[in-house]
């Protein structure tokens, strides 16, 4: 069984960051420089982190299996990122953004994390803007913010419809100074394809440069990994074709546990599925539910009719019926079960009776077609491209899809992981959103690991490195792990299959959205647990995989990356299948609000609400490989809540 | 629907390329260019051959990725987007479609339609950033800028770093590239103690990486997924005048430590 020690400093919770700063231990400027960190990815994470960790005077070596850093999909972030600035004076505080998170997160994560960071939210504006980052301004030349979900104050910050870009390209331009000045080598095309661990330590990993099919060994005194989300798993998502979960699987396999599997987010607002060629699904911000109203025919027949024929009356304006506080604004889980379930009741729009209304009529009557062009152009122009439909004339129609995997290696207060010298950032970890994330909280959550924890933190362990002491590339570990990546380059090559990875992934896509989707029961986990090793046996006798191993492969590269996935989403529906309680993104059909409950009758719930079982279930679930062919042991860490009280969730 | 593909082949970067001609199977018009693509693939990989490498990643016309010169023109037949923003709709059933990759001699192709790009990452290297520590700056609202300057910004820090621009020059400029970055930092006042700096060791290093010379034809802007404006070399060519008449450090500095 692995060790979990969570390493929470002891203290109030408002001070615990504070006096853990003050309280680690130093590295003086000159020893700084012997220590080698190897950081992979370069998304908001990523890349903060290797700038700053230079600016420190490490010595950084940064990869990528992009062609350049700035390519990340952290660009694709559209919203805004929050932070506690209070700039608006509508009562928001650290201790308000603090309380959102965690019951955004539906009570299941750790409280300490979550409340430091919001603590720094503050300086990543500040950090940001600094670096010429062009958030959105109001006339008077201060910062202008917007809503967002599972909030009743504005502390969105955002630059147009692109702050994941602009976000991404200020990091993107530290590093690029850090990389000119020295402090920072960067490596691109450089996937990393294994972790080497020497004596219980990370020390290293394996990369394949993409272009020339190069296996190389690097090694250094700490690993940190922030190589993104694992939303891929389901074939079709908002995430870049290349975002994968090879980085952290490996790591899992080399003893790295994997905590909380199954959450997963499924976003409300996407442009809905329209045939099976499709590759990805494209997100249309949650920013649009500031101004947009979301809508379904009260009655079935009405469905296939021309929206703007349908009288006011007839229409189910379904979130503010349900949730009246927070109407539109309700969370991401929430949203997108109840669009789920006004489609099951039959009454979804368009072809496939898969979607809902997202009506703007209001907003242009209210504001008129320029404010909202000025304020969402950019989405109505993505949106016609996709549909060839215009949304100032007539509602877009929107479907739940996949999004943010709020699950990820398991990490402690330091953000470093079971093993050792191993550290984990932005989305690649699990520690900030419990089982669901809220809008605008991934960018804040990515920088803030990247500038300000991780940089502190990491000394703790480096102090108890002697500087130049690491295991050199010729050790055997390092030997053992880059056979084993050529071994499994082999392996792939030498299938001679019938069929490509991409048909294996749509298989598996489609699989995982069936059982282990919006919504989970036993019976269909079951299901999918026969259906996956199943296939996952069929791969390794029938892949294909063309072309050669030296030289730029992408048959190759998405074969190695799509067995990965086989294997996480067998661990993703044994993990939803051992959390018998509703959370979050998490929801298990068993356990739901009946009209029956106390909390339903006081008005909290809905009916079909998700229901937690705190006395059994208030826990993360950290999954450790135990050998290929072996169930993977399950290890617990309890949720200790000092601060907060676990209650029921309530957006009424 | 259906179409003919004229697809440019090329197994490395040294290997001597050429066209091959590939019969599509039946397309859906909703599907976007790229779909297009990843069918064909399919196809080509049932039957044992080898498929048409191409970049792309995101898939919505942000990370600037995908590339691809589609029946001459960088990006496809529709302004201000990407190819991965582009439709089979836009296309007639059963006409021949030319696809090449992006040609710029500081573009080495890779393979088929994939070409490195890494030149721009260096220029953005020399000069393209403000110097600030992390953790050492004021709070955000102590710095007013008017609304007017930071939209004008935005317009500029849109650039998703493509390349089109440089692929529909004739010269292969990156006078757009570049100015597009020069123009975001130089409108904001954060950027203005580098200013001057910034700009020449940028366009020093853009000349190193063998990007030709502007003769303003404007088909850079033409083809820009982000129809960033060639005000912004005007700009720029002012702030260049300024900077070599002040004379000055060309090379920034390093900044932090390291
Ligand atoms: C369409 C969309 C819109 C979003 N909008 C918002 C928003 O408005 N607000 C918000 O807060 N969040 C938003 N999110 C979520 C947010 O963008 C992401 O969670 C966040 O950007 C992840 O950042 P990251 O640094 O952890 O990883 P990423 O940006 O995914 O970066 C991963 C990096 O790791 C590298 N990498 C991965 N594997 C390997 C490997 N094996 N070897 C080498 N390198 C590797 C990649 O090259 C890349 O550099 C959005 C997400 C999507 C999909
Ligand atoms: S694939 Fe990202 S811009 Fe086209």
């Amino acid at each position: 069984m692995a060790t979990l020690n969570s390493n929470i400093p002891a203290g109030p919770l408002s001070s615990k960051w504070e006096k853990h700063k003050f309280t680690s231990k130093l590295i003086n400027p000159a020893n700084k420089r012997k220590y080698k960190i190897i950081v992979v990815g370069a998304g908001l994470a990523g890349s903060s982190a290797s700038a700053t960790l230079a600016e420190l005077g490490y010595e950084v070596h940064n990869f990528v299996f992009h062609d350049s850093p700035r390519r990340a999909h952290s660009v694709a972030a559209q919203g805004g990122i929050n932070a506690a600035k209070n700039y608006q004076n509508d009562g928001d505080s650290v201790h308000r953004l603090f309380y959102d998170t965690i019951k955004g997160g539906d009570f299941r994560s750790r409280e300490s994390n979550v409340h430091r960071l919001a603590e720094v939210s503050v300086n990543i504006i500040d950090q940001c803007t600094a670096q010429g980052v062009p958030f959105a301004r109001e006339y008077g030349g201060l910062l202008d913010n917007r809503s967002f979900g599972g909030a009743q104050v504005s502390r969105t910050f955002y630059a147009r419809g692109q702050t994941g870009q602009q976000l991404l390209l200020g990091a993107y331009s530290a590093l690029c100074r850090n990389i000119a000045n020295g402090g920072v080598k960067s490596y691109t095309h450089a996937e990393m394809l294994d972790l080497v661990v020497v004596d219980g330590h990370a020390r290293g990993i394996i990369v394949r440069n993409l272009q020339t099919g190069e296996i190389t060994r690097h090694n250094a005194d700490a690993v940190v990994l922030a190589t993104g989300g694992y939303g891929n798993v389901f074939n079709l998502s908002t995430y870049a074709r290349g975002s994968n979960t090879t980085a952290i699987w490996r790591a899992y396999r080399r003893g790295a546990c994997l905590a909380n599997p199954c959450y997963t987010q499924i976003h409300p607002t996407c442009i809905p599925v329209s045939g099976d060629y499709q590759s990805k699904l494209t997100l249309m911000s949650e920013s649009l539910r500031n101004d947009g109203r979301v809508w379904v025919p009260k009655r079935k027949e009405d469905c296939k009719k021309d929206p703007r024929e349908i009288a006011e009356g007839d229409r189910d304006y379904y979130l503010e019926r349900m949730y009246s506080a927070f109407g539109n604004l309700a969370p991401r889980d929430i949203a997108s079960r109840a669009a789920k379930t006004v489609c099951d009741e039959g009454r979804g729009i368009g072809l496939t009776g898969l979607g809902v209304y997202l009506d703007f009529s209001d907003a242009i009557r209210r504001l008129s077609e320029d404010r909202v062009r000025e304020r969402y152009g950019n989405l109505f122009a993505m949106y016609q491209e996709i549909t060839d439909e215009d949304a100032y004339k007539t509602p877009m129609r929107i479907y739940p899809a996949v999004h943010y995997t709020m699950g990820g290696l398991w990490v402690d207060y330091n953000l470093m992981s079971n093993i050792s010298g191993l550290f984990v950032l932005g989305e690649a970890n699990f520690s900030d959103h419990g089982a669901n994330r809220l809008g605008a909280s991934a960018l804040m959550q990515g920088l803030a690991d990247g500038y300000f924890v991780l940089p502190s933190t990491i000394a703790t362990y480096l102090s108890t490195v002697k500087p130049r002491s690491r295991a050199g590339t010729d050790h055997a570990a390092f030997r053992e792990a880059e056979e084993n990546v050529r071994m499994l380059t082999k392996k792939l090559l030498s299938c001679n299959g019938k069929r490509t990875p991409a048909s294996f992934h749509k298989e598996l896509g489609k699989i995982m959205w069936d059982y282990c989707g919006m919504a989970r029961n036993k019976k269909g986990l079951e299901k999918a647990l026969q259906l996956l090793p199943a296939l996952r046996e069929e791969y390794w006798k029938n892949v294909q995989v063309l072309g050669e191993p030296n030289g730029w492969n992408q048959s190759l590269e998405s074969a190695g990356r799509v067995a990965d996935f086989i294997e996480l989403g067998d661990l993703m529906c044994r993990d939803a299948l051992e959390r018998e309680e509703s959370c979050g993104g998490h929801f298990r059909e068993e356990y739901q609000y009946t009209p029956a409950d106390p909390e339903t009758q006081q008005g909290l719930v809905n009916p079909g609400d998700v229901k937690r079982r705190d006395d059994a279930f208030a826990h993360v679930a950290a999954w450790e490989y135990a050998g290929a062919g072996r169930a993977p042991v399950l290890n617990k860490e309890p949720l200790v809540y000092e601060e907060v009280k676990m209650s029921t969730r309530s957006y009424k | 629907m259906k179409v003919t593909l004229k697809v440019w082949r090329q197994k490395d970067q040294k290997a001597p390329g050429g066209f091959q001609i590939y019969q599509s199977p039946e397309l859906n018009p909703n599907m976007s260019f790229l779909e297009m693509l990843d069918v064909v693939n399919e196809d080509l990989a049932g039957r044992g051959e080898d498929p048409i490498a191409f970049d792309h990643d995101c898939r919505e016309g942000i990370c600037g990725t995908c590339s691809l010169v589609i029946d001459g023109k960088p990006h496809g037949p529709h302004q201000g987007v990407a190819t991965c923003q582009t439709y089979m709709r836009s296309f007639r059933n059963g006409v021949e479609i030319v696809i090449e990759p992006f040609r710029a001699r500081p573009f080495p192709i890779i393979k088929d339609l994939v070409c490195d790009r890494k030149s721009f990452d260096r220029i953005q290297q020399a000069g393209g950033f403000i110097s600030v520590r992390t953790g050492s700056t004021p709070d955000a609202n102590s710095i007013l800028i008017p609304k007017e300057n930071s939209d004008l910004a935005m317009d500029a820090a849109q650039c998703i770093g493509c390349g089109a621009c440089v692929a529909a020059c004739k010269n292969a400029s990156a006078m757009l590239f570049v100015s597009a970055k020069v123009s975001h930092f130089g409108l904001l006042p954060q950027g203005q103690p580098e200013r001057h700096r910034r700009v020449t060791a940028m366009v020093q290093q853009m000349d190193e990486e063998g990007f030709g010379a502007c003769t303003v034809t404007g088909s850079c802007e033409a083809v820009c997924p982000k129809s960033i404006s060639l005000d912004f070399i005007a700009r720029m060519n002012r702030d260049f005048a300024v900077a070599l008449l002040k004379g000055g450090p060309k090379k920034p500095s390093s900044g932090g430590a390291g």
